[in-house]
């Protein structure tokens, strides 16, 4: 509850400040956000919040375990609105900057709601508080054509989804008589065996919660809103976004569902991932355009990120928490060198990035370390991640995990193969209009020195896994 | 539980009319009217299972308000990013927004 409350006040802040600072004070809003949100990140890491509690009569629930979610999340957003700075300076965004970080932090609150919820009542307005400021988010860019396209492709997706979504708890509601997932789950572990309603309302529960996480039947939307929206969204969208609906996903999934884990839902999920991976993998390799290309590369990425989710143990959850704070550092690395390119230059295609380390080499660099972590080369920590991920969903030792693996890992040595495109592209291919040298803003340098701290940190020091699994553990 | 029957099978019918016509309208309140169907399909199927099958507490008939609340919230939104698109493209045909593909 702390952590909500403290979000609240911040958000309460950077609006009262947005609504009655002058014109000329207002350069500062976004600096302000972010020194608040720092604040407000590095409080989520004093032991005092670190208590389970529980509020409105049990909707609400907090834990050790979900505090450190949490943190990882806030941890992502401060550097999407370090990196975002830079973007809302431009001349089209400047009126409105300090709509875009209060917008943030609202979906942010939905976030948490979403993971925390013990109630479905309480799921499906925290699942819409994240959901519909991110679309007023997606068409930020009100004199971009892409930006619209791109929004109202998402907005009428992401209504269409939660209408399933709601129709597949309504029959839940009807089995069990109950919206709290206790409840559910109590009575679901009463009925003896499992009839066609209830798996009717787990692909409709599932089918909702995988759009949000771009799982691949639900995938359609990803690409074409990544592409359409301001960097910073896509790179919220990619990286926050996914990261809460996977825990949200874990949490509904086996909370109230896991008694008929192998009975109803194990081969929904076993075909998502394969095809989630595989689907994205394969789009992923003929895609031109930077952000679409990343936005593939995200499907993918979600596979393995369910990967970790069905692997329900002690392991299987520090591996998710540890697969997406390296995700977070990663991606933002990747979407950091996309935004501070296209700042400068206004390119986002591939074939521009041709020689890119010839005038910039940092920037190449910092793209370098992110590709390899994402596709788990090893000295990084994209290696350990998927190592670990890998790890606790063979601990399950069933026989179609096996198979499960070995299809992910078939599919990760496709993917070297694009995310080797674009090193590939920087570093060994030349261009006649080379984009020129240019001096990204400090606030992004800054970003991308926290990135790269990351994945290099994460992967050599030990002791951040170590935490999340002693978290876990208890 | 026969009861219950009478007013599911419409909100199903409903639902799936609410699908068909959001897949097939091509214009974008069209297919807002039909994403509405669906969410009142829902919120009969909460008051139905509510009233019918658990009579002694509220938590469906919540449910409903609390959806109906959200989809105002939703159609208002999707209203104004309509009408943004509206003024860059001139038109609210869906089969025009086709720049980004594959």
């Amino acid at each position: 509850m702390k952590q909500e409350i403290g979000l609240i006040v911040v958000f309460l802040l950077v609006f009262l400040f947005d609504t009655f600072m002058s014109r000329k004070q207002q350069t500062t809003i976004g600096l302000l956000s972010c020194f608040f949100f720092a604040i407000f990140t590095a409080y989520g890491f004093c032991p005092s919040v670190l208590t389970s509690w529980d509020a409105f009569h049990g909707m609400y629930a907090t834990s050790p375990v979900i505090v450190n979610i949490k943190n990882i999340l806030n941890v992502g957003a401060l550097i999407v609105m370090i990196q975002a700075l830079r973007w809302a300076d431009q001349d089209m965004v400047r009126v409105r900057r300090g709509e875009f970080y209060e917008l943030l932090l609202v979906t942010l609150f939905g976030m948490y709601l979403m993971i925390s919820s013990r109630h479905f009542l309480m799921f499906v307005i925290g699942l819409e508080t994240a959901s519909l400021p991110l679309a007023a988010m997606v068409a930020f860019d009100k004199h971009r054509y892409e930006s619209h396209e791109a929004a109202i492709k998402y907005i009428l997706t992401a209504v269409f989804s939660s209408a399933i979504f709601m129709m597949g708890l309504s029959f839940v509601y009807g089995l069990a008589g109950s919206l709290y997932y206790m409840d559910i789950a109590a009575s679901l572990f009463v009925a003896t065996g499992v009839n066609t309603l209830l798996i009717v309302a787990l692909a409709f529960v599932i089918a909702g919660v995988g759009f949000k996480l771009s799982l691949v039947p639900f995938h359609l939307w990803t690409a074409d809103v990544y592409q359409g929206a301001p960097t910073p969204v896509t790179s919220y969208l990619s990286v926050i976004s996914k990261g809460a609906a996977a825990f949200a996903f874990l949490v509904i999934l086996w909370q109230v569902f896991g008694c008929v884990y192998s009975q109803a839902w194990e081969w929904m999920l076993y075909a998502l991932i394969i095809l989630t991976i595989t689907v994205g993998n394969l789009f992923a390799l003929r895609q031109k355009n930077m952000k679409r290309f990343l936005a593939f590369s995200s499907i993918s990425q979600a596979g393995y990120i369910m990967l970790g989710v069905i692997a329900y143990n002690a392991m299987g959850l520090s591996a998710l928490m540890y697969y997406i704070l390296v995700y977070i550092f990663s991606n933002l690395a990747a979407f950091g060198v996309i935004g501070a390119i296209e700042n400068a230059t206004g390119k986002v295609s591939m074939d521009d990035y041709n020689g890119l380390y010839k005038t910039n080499p940092r920037l190449s660099f910092t793209m370098m370390l992110a590709m390899f972590s994402l596709a788990g080369i090893p000295p990084f920590a994209g290696f350990f991640s998927k190592f670990f991920i890998f790890t606790s969903a063979l601990n399950q030792g069933s026989v179609a995990m096996y198979v499960l693996v070995l299809v992910a890992l078939i599919n990760t040595i496709i993917s070297l193969y694009y995310y080797l495109l674009v090193v590939k592209a920087m570093f060994i291919k030349n261009d006649d209009c080379v984009i020129p040298r240019f001096r990204s803003a400090s606030s992004e340098r800054f970003a991308l020195w926290v990135c790269v701290a990351g994945i290099i940190g994460l992967g050599i020091v030990s002791c951040f896994y170590n935490h999340l699994l002693t978290v876990v553990v208890g | 539980m026969n009861t219950v029957i009478w007013y599911i099978i419409p909100a199903l019918i409903m639902f799936c009319c609410g699908v068909y016509g959001f897949i097939t309208r091509k214009n974008m309140i069209a297919m807002l009217i039909s994403l509405e169907l669906m969410l009142n399909a829902v919120d009969i199927n909460f008051v139905v299972f509510n009233r019918y099958l658990f009579p002694e507490q509220m938590e469906g008939m919540f449910f409903t308000l609390f959806a109906i609340a959200i989809a105002a919230a939703e159609t208002a939104l999707a209203i104004a990013i309509i009408i943004n698109v509206y003024r860059s493209v001139k038109n609210v045909d869906v089969s025009g927004l086709t720049k980004m593909k594959f």
